[in-house]
């Protein structure tokens, strides 16, 4: 690579600039460490939050309300949720949000001046939380994706990648390190998400993570066809139609993919009313956008409608906490947001709506104020032992091969991961022809070569790679959990196996391992 | 995706050089922007809010990669509209605090989600 490499060293090294990133620099800094963190885009306008809103959990003070709604959480979790870390993301999110209010987010007011907080505009949300961030003292570093963690005896101390601007490599070593880079929605297009790509899930693996629930990772949302703009909140008010303008009356998301593979399904939000319809505009200013630009009435006409996927992004599956502080199995590294497992507090059942995004406050707050305090503990010597590691250095041991496609290869990939019939709908042996083909896809993109002056490509291939990484270890999982239970619906096994509960644990990236892990969760798990 | 840069209107302050979560603009000295990898838009519409001259103009298509970068008088007279739209900007202030998302989850859902 031309033109460089910076060094920064640091207690704490946070990958990622969405909500979770920057929540977990936040609370780092917050106790005296010193805090780098490094976003491949730009943190404030990055990530899956920053380009939508979210709901939050509606979190009360009353102790009843708190235990029924916890209840309700855990029941609907399919066995796999946890009451323990459903009570810290309850607690968590009621904190955060309390933060949010000192911190000036604009919440809108009830009838006595008090702060309604249960709703997030994405925008407005991370451009304070970067004012905030960049207060508490943390150094920034913007375009930089990070491309490889950098482990020693001790675990992880540090990582390394790229700088998109500048062409420049970056090292930062630190003594503990948060992953939280987000999910993987495969660049299908989902809002804000096509800086998402499972990087943090490869970098993890590769220091010897376990990732979890990674079967949890089929989520599809719905979206006008000719946009980005995936939005499930206000189909609430819809009908769907198809081309002839029958209604379709069964609007389950598997039974509308059916009608969507053999012909073209149309929405009309018609069930709004007057008061309702100023209320959506209020709530989902860019879902209305998209409509005015193209001089489109979502409520008077009808408009075509996909199924774009999610991946993790909504999903739950993510790389495997060991306890409640968010550490992983690594020593130093820490997991939060999408880029962690969101099981133990959504099962099997979507974390989108309003569960993730308390999770990327709550492991956000957990990981940062761990990392900091793991930070004090550790001592810099045994950290300097690495210093000067360089990414191509690394990188370039490999043998040259031709520089691959990557828009050919992106494809590759999405062809075994978007179509319904292969991820929507599960059968063994699709998985299975799926999975050969990705496993050449990675043999393949492991002797990729690219210009040593580009770092797009460079940056790219990574991509790529994490990405068939991220659909190897959905399918392995999936083969693996001989069920249907959540948004994993195997169509070979359409029941749910009452009398084996466990969860799916996965390693490894050229030879991948899972091991089933007993749960004893039910609804009245304490 | 990305569709339009106003050379006029621009003030080549390169904010959304910054912002753009995917790179799509490059820097260049003395200039306006470059819109250098408009494939990689993402539809976000973030430039736009962070312009502060509502110089760029974002299509709600996601395929418009062989379109002119030029827009119509309509998409002219909508300069700036997602930015009026969330309140950033001069003497205005964020709409955030009118939303009202709250009330249309009390109609849908319960503590634990959608109601089915
Ligand atoms: C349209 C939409 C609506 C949603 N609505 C809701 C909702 O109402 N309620 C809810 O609970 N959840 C919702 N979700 C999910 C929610 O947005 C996510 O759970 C949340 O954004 C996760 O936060 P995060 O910080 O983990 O990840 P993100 O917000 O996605 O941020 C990840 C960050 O990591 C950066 N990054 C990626 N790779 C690298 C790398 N290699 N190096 C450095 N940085 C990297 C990215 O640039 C990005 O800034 C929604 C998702 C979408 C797509
Ligand atoms: S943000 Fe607007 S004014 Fe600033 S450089 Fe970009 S287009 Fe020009
Ligand atoms: S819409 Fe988003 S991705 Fe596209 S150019 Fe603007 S900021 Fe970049």
């Amino acid at each position: 690579m031309g033109s460089g490499l910076k060094t920064f060293e640091s207690d704490v090294l946070v990958l990622g600039g969405g909500p979770a990133g920057t929540w977990a620099a936040y609370t780092a800094a917050s106790q005296g460490v010193k805090v780098v963190l490094a976003d491949k885009g730009y943190c404030g306008s990055s990530g899956a939050t920053a380009a939508s809103g979210t709901n939050l959990w509606h979190v009360r003070s009353e102790p009843a309300r708190r235990e029924a709604s916890i209840r309700r959480f855990l029941s609907r979790g399919n066995g796999l949720a946890n009451r323990r870390w459903l009570e810290i993301l309850y607690d968590h999110t009621k904190m955060g949000t309390e933060q949010l209010i000192e911190l000036g987010y604009p919440f809108p007011l009830d009838e006595h001046g008090r702060p309604i907080s249960r709703n997030l505009q994405g925008p407005e949300y991370m451009r304070l939380m970067r004012k905030t961030v960049r207060k508490a003292g943390v150094v920034i570093l913007d375009h930089s994706p990070a491309l490889k963690l950098i482990t020693g005896e001790r675990g992880v101390s540090g990582a390394a990648g790229v700088n998109l601007e500048t062409g420049e490599e970056w090292s930062v070593h630190a003594k503990a390190v948060i992953i939280a880079t987000g999910g993987c929605a495969f660049l299908s297009r989902a809002l804000g998400c096509n800086v998402l790509t499972g990087d943090g899930y490869l970098m993890a693996a590769e220091a010897g993570a376990v990732l979890s629930g990674m079967e949890f990772s089929n989520i599809y949302g719905f979206s006008t066809e000719f946009s980005s703009c995936t939005k499930n909140f206000l189909y609430h008010w819809a009908t769907f139609y198809r081309e002839d303008n029958s209604v379709i009356t069964n609007t389950d998301k598997r039974a509308l993919a059916i009608e969507m593979q053999r012909a073209p399904v149309y929405a009309r939000i018609d069930k709004a009313s007057d008061a309702i319809q100023v209320a959506m505009r209020r709530s989902q200013p860019n879902f209305f956008l998209s409509f005015d630009r193209l001089g489109k009435d979502p409520f008077r006409e009808r408009f075509p409608i996909t199924l774009r996927l999610e991946g993790t992004v909504r999903g739950t599956g993510g790389i495997n906490l060991v306890d409640d502080t968010c550490a992983t199995n690594v020593p130093g590294l820490y997991a939060a947001g999408d880029a962690a497992t969101r099981e133990f507090v959504a099962g099997a059942t979507t974390g989108g709506g309003h569960i993730n995004a308390s999770w990327a406050i709550c492991s956000g707050r957990i990981s940062g104020s761990a990392a900091a305090d793991y930070a004090l503990g550790t001592e810099a010597a045994a950290m300097r032992t690495q210093l000067h590691f360089r990414f191509t250095e690394r990188h370039s041991a490999g043998k040259p091969a031709r520089s691959m496609d990557m828009p050919s290869i992106v494809k590759s990939i999405q062809e075994e991961v978007i179509p319904y019939d292969k991820n929507l709908f599960r059968t063994e042996t699709s998985m299975r022809a799926s999975l050969a083909r990705l496993n050449d896809l990675w043999k393949t993109i492991r002797l990729n070569e690219h210009d040593p002056n580009d770092v797009r490509a460079l940056v790219r291939s990574r991509e790529a790679a994490s990405m068939i990484a991220t659909a190897r270890w959905m399918y392995t999982s999936a083969l693996e959990r001989k069920e249907s239970r959540g948004m994993h619906q195997h169509d070979d096994y359409p029941a749910q196996d009452n009398g084996a509960l466990y969860r799916v644990l996965i390693s490894g990236v050229d030879s991948i391992r899972t091991q089933r892990e007993p749960q004893s969760g039910g609804p009245d798990r304490s | 995706m990305i569709k339009y840069l106003s050379e006029d209107r621009c003030i080549q302050c390169n904010l959304c050089v910054k912002v753009c979560p995917t790179s799509v603009f490059d820097k260049v000295a003395d200039h306006f922007p470059t819109i250098s990898r408009q494939e990689d838009c993402q539809t976000c519409f973030l430039c736009e809010a962070y312009c502060p001259v509502d110089a760029l103009y974002v299509s709600p298509m996601l395929d418009n990669t062989n379109e002119p970068l030029t827009v119509t008088p309509e998409e002219s007279a909508m300069l700036g509209s997602y930015r009026q739209a969330i309140g950033w900007g001069k003497g205005r202030s964020s709409t955030a605090s009118l939303d009202m998302t709250h009330i249309l989850r009390d109609l849908v859902e319960d503590d634990a989600g959608p109601r089915s």
